[in-house]
């Protein structure tokens, strides 16, 4: 993967996410403190920041697998509330791969991306296998189909996890470190998964450390610290030009590396 | 596995050593079976001898010989006293099975229930499973069968018996007394009509999951087999003509005449039974759902399952391969648990049988030789069921 | 919501406490007692089972119950009548053994506490001499229980109560250890003699029940025996705890020995140690360490399990409680003497789980670091 950015932007002037003066606390530890932030349909977000910091709280509240306090969440025009509806609304929207992948071990590879569309969106058996078929060659496993999750490798494992999100058809996906979990080799094969995602348009919020990737697909690099957000700038700015101070020492550790 | 592998590598060590370390292993081996010889034979002519002088008969011609004792609880099959101690043999046989299968019906629900509760978000709830399961599982069975049956032996006499709904179901210390069911013309079309149902509801079943993934459409089998399964017989019972009349108990002398009576023993050994291992069972269900790990919960509610999906379709198939092999073994100890019904009486094999008889014959051996076959057998058929369940859901890893 | 919120710069915002209700014990009444109407019911059904119960069982173990006095007769407040615990206190600790000679088992229960403390908490001083010690209590307790040189003899069939419970509860684990050990590592052995040997008794064991395994050693084990040798019902009956016990005991440990990983198996052998040498030094150490938490379960099942030579006619605690409650003098007693016995066993047996868990979250995080 080359520095050099190939970056298309594919970003809209919808608006995909708002989140209003957002609040969150774990019992008395206030964790998310006053987030501001607009993303555009078609926009690539990078979130980095230092461990604790709470970038996957940040993003786990998108599609309420966290609860916020205070301030408003808005995706796709429906607001997060405790209404069951909307949740299941934007949960149907809104695509999530984890650190650790969370396949379903006693599934296929196959029946782990056609349980969604057959239980959420009542699909034919027969559609959601060949939707599912179809994401599978995009992640370019598709030859694993019968196999459990428990006999493939941790990036084809992680790319199952991006096909089956892929599945449902989501207008937004969220990515919690996806290569972290990763060896050297296979995080190269993930985001190459991610980087062709975001070549067809789709809004994404990735949490992650690889700078390459910010730098070739992001529209914006947002950093977090102690539950803020410190500093936000299109990614030529933001590795050149850190403002804040420990921004600057972020990426000087990060980079040192 | 892991460790045949390692010891066969133990033994491939080093080609001079392996001849040496095979001359050692048989010499062991020849060793340990001389010393096991020697022991039996040992044994084996003392028991002779010990038989002889004792004049203890030998050999099974006592399972035919009459027994000579009664035997309050039987109900399925006829015995007095002028039965054979073969006889015996087989009421306590069944006498074991029925408190075992009840228990392990009543354990199951039970069991499920408060491990569910346990895993309930209300703390309250929670706590309470909690103590109960800890208080039950730390005071021993034979004391919880012992106060279970001081219990019922407290309840009033036959003249003063707690009588409840008109007089149709009465308790006393010597038993619980319910009316007794007598099937009149037609009523065969009950249970006929609750095969029909068993065998419809798989119909359904099978037929919902065919058109679901012709369609997708998504029927609730849940709620159409259960009123199905209920619904059909009460409907064949219905029809007919509600031909079901009851033998109710009356006061006649000093005690009851007529209806079931089920005894003391009985209830006081299923109640102890059934309670002991629900409190095992019930943990065994919080700990396979717990070993679920909540990134699965994550993942499908991030795809937009539903929680009751996420449950069914999530949750239990990969808690079920942790509980079933516990839950199999709780229904072990259950059935071998049953033989303490000794302290109390209870007619089981282990006191008619394993007790009386042994004593009234003097043939220990012969006796607790067939008593153990019969566990054994039950364990072996168990613990193949679960070799097998094993292997058919056992994950595949890399 | 906020309706203007305070600006800080970038990294400045302070810590502020969440808002009223969303923490705190206001918080976590609302979450785990009332956050939905369902929750609401069930707390309120919890609540009023709980107060029944309660109410129930402190009339009857407390306020109800009489604690003084000489008879039954005395007993009229509607509750529990404790008086027959008092009455034969003596009995369920000691059974029959000689009133004069209380202070036997009474030392013998002191040195049992100095003796077991080394082997459970690994933190103490000097804890090799006090392991040696442990390792000869049992001659110790036997010589001071049973007597001989110098002391009264005192016949086994004197013990009783929760004396001799502990007497088989200690004997039972003592001795079922290493013919655990023995059983686990035949098992796994690569010689098929000694391997099916060993599955064929600890499954035989494990598929009877522990009375059969009893009534087989009191009816048996004299059948067995050349004439004139005699084990009185104590000896019977421990042998047959220990029997059952081992092979409970052999599959905790094969447990241990199935979770040490391959390569210290092989370190062991590259390092050119016999097998003996490996097991002891390597490979057992490890193993019974992973297994202590279930050797203690097993143990726990060990102890509620001794109960059951009351039925071949030993007084161990329940033992006495028949006798108490056939006793004219206390007819119908029975819910306070076995409520009394529960108790006992509870809170030995609640002790001992507690002590597992904590072992076992010490093991974990000592695997963790
Ligand atoms: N369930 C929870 N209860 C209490 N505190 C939590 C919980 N989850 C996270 N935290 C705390 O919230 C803070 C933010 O956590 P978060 O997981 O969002 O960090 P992160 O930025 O994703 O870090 P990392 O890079 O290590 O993943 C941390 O200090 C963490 O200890
Ligand atoms: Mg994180």
């Amino acid at each position: 993967m080359s520095n050099a950015s190939t970056n298309t932007s594919k970003k809209t002037d919808e608006v995909a996410i708002q989140l209003n003066g957002v609040h969150k606390w774990y019992g008395q530890f206030h964790v998310l403190k006053n987030i501001n932030l607009n993303v555009q349909r078609g926009e690539r977000i990078v979130i980095c920041g230092p461990s604790g910091s709470g970038k996957s709280t940040l993003i786990r509240c998108i599609n309420r697998l966290e609860e916020h306090q205070q301030g408003d969440i808005i995706v796709d025009n429906i607001e997060l509330t405790g209404n069951l509806k909307n949740i299941d609304a934007i949960r149907r929207e809104v695509g999530m791969c984890f650190q650790h992948f969370n396949l379903f071990p006693h599934l296929s590879v196959l029946e782990n991306c056609t349980l969604a569309p057959i239980w959420v969106r009542k699909m034919p058996k027969k559609e959601a296998e060949e939707i599912a078929m179809h994401y599978l060659e995009r992640v370019k496993i598709p030859d694993q189909a019968a196999k459990f999750p428990g006999q493939l490798s941790g990036g084809q494992q992680q790319r199952v996890a991006i096909a089956r999100s892929l599945c449902m058809n989501p207008r937004i996906m969220l990515f919690d470190e996806p290569t972290s979990a990763l060896d050297p080799e296979m995080i190269a094969e993930v985001l190459d998964t991610m980087i062709e995602l975001a070549e067809t348009g789709m809004t994404m919020l990735c949490v992650t450390h690889e700078m390459g990737f910010a730098r070739k697909v992001a529209d914006r690099v947002i950093f977090m610290d102690g539950g803020e957000i410190i500093e936000q700038n299109e990614p030529e700015e933001f590795f050149n030009n850190p403002q804040s101070e420990r921004t600057q020492k972020f990426l000087s550790q990060i980079l040192a590396h | 596995m892991s460790a045949e592998t390692a010891q066969n590598a133990r033994g491939s060590g080093g080609a001079s050593l392996f001849s040496d370390q095979r001359f050692r292993s048989l010499f062991f081996q020849a060793l340990v079976i001389g010393l096991l010889g020697a022991f039996l034979v040992f044994i084996v002519y003392n028991t002779a001898h010990n038989i002889e002088k004792r004049g203890i008969q030998t050999g099974f011609a006592f399972l035919d010989a009459a027994a000579g004792y009664d035997i309050a609880i039987s109900p399925f099959m006829e015995y007095t006293a002028t039965h054979t101690h073969g006889r015996v043999f087989l009421v306590g046989l069944f006498n074991t099975l029925l408190v075992s299968f009840l228990g392990i019906i009543a354990a199951t629900f039970l069991g499920v229930f408060l491990g569910v509760l346990r895993l309930s978000p209300n703390w309250l709830v929670s706590r309470i499973v909690y103590c109960y399961v800890e208080f039950t599982r730390n005071v021993p069975l034979l004391l919880q069968i012992l106060l279970w049956y001081a219990i019922f032996l407290a309840l009033p006499a036959v003249k003063q018996s707690i009588t409840m709904f008109n007089d149709i179901i009465i308790l006393n210390k010597r038993g619980l007394i319910v009316p007794e069911p007598l099937p009149g013309d037609g009523f065969m079309l009950v249970p006929v009509a609750l095969v029909l149902a068993l065998f419809a509801s798989i119909f359904f079943a099978r037929w919902a999951k065919k058109t679901q993934a012709a369609t997708g459409k998504i029927y609730p089998v849940f709620m159409t087999n259960t009123a199905m399964i209920i619904g059909l017989p009460l409907l064949a019972f219905a029809v007919t003509g509600f031909p079901l009349d009851f033998a109710y108990a009356e006061l006649k002398g000093f005690n009851f005449k007529g209806g079931v009576v089920i005894k003391p023993e009985f209830t006081a050994l299923w109640f102890a039974l059934s309670l002991y291992t629900a409190a095992f069972i019930s943990e065994t269900v919080r700990a396979g759902i717990q070993s679920v790990s909540h990134g699965q919960t994550e993942a499908s509610e991030a795809l937009g399952l539903r929680p009751s999906w996420t449950m069914r379709l999530i949750i239990l198939p990969q808690a079920l391969r942790v509980i079933i092999p516990p839950m199999t073994s709780q229904y072990l100890n259950l059935t071998k648990n049953s033989s303490l019904a000794v302290a109390i009486g209870y007619p089981d094999i282990v006191q008619s049988f394993g007790g009386v008889t042994l004593n009234q014959t003097g043939q220990a051996i012969e006796v607790i030789f067939i008593t153990m076959l019969v566990y054994l057998t039950i364990s072996l058929l168990i613990s193949g069921f679960m070799n097998w369940y094993n292997n058919r859901v056992s994950l595949v890893e890399r | 919501m906020s309706v203007t919120e305070q600006q800080y710069a970038p990294g400045e915002h302070p810590d502020l406490p969440p808002p009223l209700g969303e923490a705190g014990l206001i918080a976590w009444f609302k979450k785990r007692l009332f956050s939905s109407v369902g929750n609401t019911i069930l707390t309120l059904v919890a609540v009023f089972f709980l107060y029944h119960v309660l109410s129930a069982i402190i009339f009857w173990t407390l306020t109800g119950a009489t604690f003084t006095g000489e008879t039954k007769a005395d007993c009229d407040l509607g509750g529990a009548c404790w008086l027959v615990i008092g009455d034969r206190f003596h009995q369920f600790m000691y059974g029959l053994y000689p009133t004069d000679q209380y202070w036997r088992p009474n030392l013998t229960f002191i040195l049992m506490v100095v003796a077991i403390v080394p082997v459970l908490f690994d933190n103490i001083p000097h804890r090799g001499k006090f392991l040696l010690f442990s390792a000869i209590f049992p001659f110790i307790a036997f010589y001071l229980l049973s007597g001989g040189w110098g002391l009264e003899t005192v016949d086994t069939d004197e013990w009783g109560g929760l004396l001799l419970t502990l007497v088989l509860g200690v004997t039972g684990i003592v001795a079922s250890l290493p013919i655990g050990i023995v059983l686990a590592l035949g098992r796994r052995s690569n010689m098929p003699i000694v391997r099916t040997l060993c599955v064929c008794f600890i499954e035989f064991i494990r598929g009877v029940p522990l009375i059969t395994i009893l009534f087989m050693a009191s009816n048996m084990l004299p059948l067995f025996l050349p004439e004139g040798v005699n084990f009185d019902k104590l000896l019977r009956a421990l042998i047959g705890v220990a029997l059952f016990s081992s092979a409970y005991m052999a599959e905790v440990i094969r447990g241990g020995l199935q979770a040490i990983p391959k390569g210290q198996y092989e370190g062991a052998d590259a390092m050119g140690l016999s097998y003996w040498q490996s097991m002891r030094l390597i490979i057992l150490p490890q193993a019974l360490r992973i297994v202590i938490p279930g050797i203690v379960n097993t143990f726990i099942g060990l102890y509620k399990d001794t109960t059951l030579v009351s039925i071949i006619g030993l007084f161990d605690l329940i033992g006495i409680g028949l006798v108490a409650v056939a006793d004219v003098k206390w007819r119908g007693l029975a819910p306070e003497t076995y409520a009394f016995i529960a108790l006992l066993f509870f809170i030995s047996c609640f002790a001992m789980s507690r002590y597992s868990l904590w072992l076992e979250n010490k093991l974990h995080t000592g695997h963790k670091r």
